[in-house]
């Protein structure tokens, strides 16, 4: 308790010294500006689309983690349809459907699998920023998934940020591998 | 003990509300003789005589990063000396006034302790504010497999402590305020998890722990609440909890990928990162819930991992260009965000005058603190491979 009291006090104490600097001078001498067209070297995203069925404005809900307790993890079998992204995006583009469909075809044919989609990021962004764009990767096909008709109950995502490169490289040819989505199939351990 | 404190408290309160205001017909009020200026002031000139290398060393790094530079004694405003044989022994003059304004002896402990309880003094003495010498940080230092542990340490570094050992991917470690407490995100168990830590009793529990992410975990305050990132909704959203993860309440609801959640110091918003029409802003909602609103960062692109200052003044985050830089924009919007230095993820100090943040050298990830006021910054000691995502203990 003492320690919080101190704290509030210091805090705002000093809150009286910043306080004042804003008094005195709103726009600050020596100011960097960046420059503003800076954004729009980033590629706009399609528009998602509009799913029917639906269930919250965020998107498709995710399955309950336990439905995946004891599943044996399959990393080879859809290892070569990994799917890529452009820099900082999260849209599926049309060069990556077939992968996505061979994906669903997979999941069509063994309809006691469930799939782990793995989403990452190239090392450009801020960390946490990452690990929620990664995150957001794995849902994307997700939701084409569901599109080619998989139950989306069956499907699971995970994000690694930017922790977990195939190519521990800093250009392009480096980052353009490592944002991606890898897919894990889960089956039932035999006799269960 | 407790009177006085509260009668300080509502003084310095009452001070930085009619400030905070601009209040330019309270003229009764007059609170600094020197009035600075974020990221443009200049740093308070003082020497350094008689101590060994390693009380000198502690000292140097203490004051630089809280805006002082060190100077020929006859150049200087403050004079420090004395000496670090068996104990640090310290003073400070003030060469105008002609004057001692401190004379300390320190016993007990290491000289390093000592000497940052010194630097504390004399920033005190000098400013009138109490240091950063003697507070505490977490981070995560991480190996080139991706996999690393969540530390904390002194604020320079030294004394590191691991509060894992999990071997596997750990992220965004964060203070219950007051308290020797973490939140944090481990893969433990194979998903990023929320986690919790008690570092005096060793008691570790998982928070969160859904289908999807469950990140960045950010302390209410008072410690009552947690409020995180989670996507078991279909998307990334920011969530809020009770401290133990229970009364779980959803506080975004957008098909974006919502991040790095922090509080206003008052409890009553939570600011976060997230895109609006294709845009990455600067978001803030309710704690309890409602329509968000933006942060206007105008200047700064790409702003993300927002930290809201103690006072309830500043908000620092990252802005990406390309490169990172670390900015600072008046949280009520009223003036244009101040680019500061290279680096990301900035954390408060106690104190609201000093940042922590993660600098991106060659390959590697090192912390560094900088001084809002002056820009004077200076990395950290390293515990191994990449070390990032510092919190600052408040």
């Amino acid at each position: 308790m003492k320690m919080m009291k101190l704290t509030c006090l210091l805090a705002f104490t000093l809150a009286a010294v910043l306080a004042a600097t804003g008094c005195k001078n709103h726009r600050p001498v020596g100011v960097t500006q960046l420059p503003r067209g800076a954004g729009s070297t980033i590629p706009e995203a399609p528009p998602g689309p509009t799913m029917s069925g639906e269930q919250s404005p965020s998107g498709i809900p995710l399955p309950n983690i336990e439905d995946i307790n004891g599943m044996a993890a399959d990393r080879a079998q859809l290892a070569s349809y990994t799917v890529h992204f452009a820099y900082d995006s999260a849209a599926v583009r049309k060069s990556e459907k077939a992968n996505v469909q061979a994906v669903a075809d997979a999941l069509s044919r063994d309809s006691s699998a469930k799939l782990m989609i793995e989403g990452n990021c190239d090392e450009r962004g801020t960390d946490e920023y990452n690990r929620s764009l990664g995150e957001r990767r794995a849902l994307a096909v997700r939701k084409e998934l569901v599109k080619h008709g998989i139950d989306p109950m069956r499907v699971f995502t995970k994000s690694f940020g930017k922790d977990r490169p195939v190519d521990p490289g800093h250009d392009e040819s480096a980052w353009s591998k490592n944002r991606r989505d890898d897919f894990v199939l889960l089956h039932p351990k035999s006799g269960s | 003990m407790k009177k006085p404190y509260s009668h300080l408290l509502k003084i310095c309160l009452t001070l930085s509300l009619f400030a905070a205001a601009g209040a330019p017909g309270q003229n009764e009020i007059t609170i600094q003789p020197e009035l600075k200026v974020v990221g443009s002031t200049k740093p308070i000139p003082v020497s350094l005589e008689g101590f060994g290398s390693d009380v000198a060393d502690v000292l140097r790094f203490d004051l630089y990063v809280q805006g002082f530079s060190f100077v020929a004694p006859d150049a200087a405003r403050y004079q420090i000396s004395g000496t670090s044989a068996g104990s640090v022994q310290g003073r400070v003059v003030d060469r105008f006034a002609k004057s001692t304004i401190l004379t300390r002896n320190y016993t007990g402990a290491a000289l390093r302790r000592q000497a940052h309880a010194f630097a504390d003094d004399i920033v005190q003495a000098i400013t009138h504010k109490n240091g950063i010498a003697q507070t505490k940080i977490a981070f995560k230092a991480q190996g080139a497999d991706g996999n690393g542990e969540i530390y904390v340490a002194d604020f320079d570094g030294h004394n590191a402590l691991a509060v894992t050992h999990d071997n596997t991917i750990v992220a965004a470690p964060a203070w219950v305020p007051g308290r020797l407490a973490l939140y944090y995100d481990s893969y433990k168990l194979d998903n990023p998890d929320i986690w919790y830590s008690d570092l005096t009793t060793g008691q570790r529990r998982v928070v969160a722990h859904y289908s999807g992410s469950n990140i960045s975990p950010a302390v209410s305050p008072d410690g009552s609440r947690v409020a995180m990132i989670l996507s078991k909704s279909g998307s990334p959203d920011v969530w809020v909890s009770d401290a133990d993860g229970s009364n779980l309440k959803q506080l975004t609801a957008t098909p974006e990928d919502e991040s790095s959640p922090c509080w206003s110091p008052d409890g009553r918003w939570i600011c976060f990162a997230t895109r609006i029409s294709e845009r990455r802003v600067l978001a803030k909602v309710p704690a309890g819930g409602g329509a968000f609103q933006r942060i206007p960062t105008a200047g700064a692109p790409n702003p993300t991992e927002p930290d809201w200052s103690p006072d309830g003044k500043w908000i620092a985050f990252t802005s990406q260009t390309g490169d990172f830089n670390i900015c600072v924009v008046p949280a009520d919007g009223s003036a244009p965000p101040v680019v500061l230095v290279a680096g990301e993820d900035p954390s408060w100090s106690p104190n609201s005058r000093t940042l922590i943040f993660t600098r991106r050298t060659g390959d590697r990830y090192v912390l560094s603190v900088l001084d809002v006021f002056t820009k004077q910054v200076k990395d950290i000691a390293r515990i191994s491979g990449n070390d990032s995502q510092p919190a600052w203990a408040r």
